[in-house]
């Protein structure tokens, strides 16, 4: 329904850096620009984005609505486990995403 | 009675009050020092160890390539436990807070962010041993994102 892009490696090493890319399709609308009626359009923008590795925290970002349009991000993690990857956005006007991806440690 | 002050007073007033909305729907320099005394506290900032690339010619504001990469051996007792980005002249001098760990392995995050005119960008680093790095980059954007107008 929402349309997210995850790029992560779907096996890895025990100890391996891995790359953990991800996309989410958001207007960031940085609530600063005026709408064709001269009125400001309200702020909507992605706050948090919060990655997990089995249920711990491994990477969070607060973003402000300098963040271009459709949020990337790409972050590293050690491979310690195999299981799932979760990452979460949350933002303004009750946004909420969850997204996991499977991975095989070994 | 006018006299010449009376008019003169009227029209610095007036000019303070077309200036200050204008004056507060962008960041300055000075509150991109202030934001990041906000993150930095007493502490000082040292140039290096830091890594800011994003292109010196950008074309487009609305979506730059961004990196930052920090140099830490990432161990839990010596690692990067937090990355800041600001700017000087979007409205808000943030850009975005990232937070780290042992377990990403290496401090190194890529991201896309607008600008809304050429500026200075700075990168701001903090570690487990209470250290703050810096790095800083200009940029020159040529199509600004919109801050004016909307499609």
């Amino acid at each position: 329904m929402t349309n997210v892009l995850i790029n992560a490696p779907k096996t890895a090493r025990p100890g391996e850096i891995v790359e953990i890319k991800a996309l989410i399709l958001h207007p960031m609308e940085t609530g600063f620009r005026p709408g064709t009626n001269g009125k400001i359009i309200p702020r909507n923008i992605i706050e948090h984005f919060v990655a997990t590795w089995n249920g711990a925290e491994i990477f969070r970002m607060e973003m402000s609505p300098a963040i271009a349009a459709n949020p990337f991000v790409s972050f590293f993690a050690v491979a310690t486990e195999s299981g799932t990857i979760g990452l979460r956005w949350t933002g303004d006007e009750g946004f909420l995403v969850e997204e996991q991806v499977a991975i095989a440690v070994g | 009675m006018h006299s010449p002050l009376d008019r003169r007073a009227f029209l610095a007033g007036a000019a303070l009050l077309t200036v200050l909305p204008l004056a507060s729907a962008r960041a300055t320099p000075e509150a991109m020092a202030a934001a990041i005394k906000e993150v930095v506290g007493a502490a000082t900032v040292r140039e290096g160890k830091v890594k800011l690339d994003l292109p010196p010619l950008v074309e487009n504001g609305n979506t730059v390539p961004l990196t930052v990469s920090v140099e830490s051996p990432m161990t839990p007792a010596d690692h990067v436990k937090a990355i800041h980005v600001f700017n000087e002249k979007n409205p808000q001098p943030h850009v975005f807070s990232a937070r780290l760990g042992p377990q990403n392995g290496k401090a190194v995050i890529t991201t896309r962010i607008k600008l809304a005119d050429s500026q200075k960008i700075i990168a701001l680093a903090e570690t487990s041993t209470g250290q703050f790095f810096s790095a800083s980059a200009d940029v020159i954007v040529t199509l600004a994102a919109c801050i004016e107008d909307a499609t």
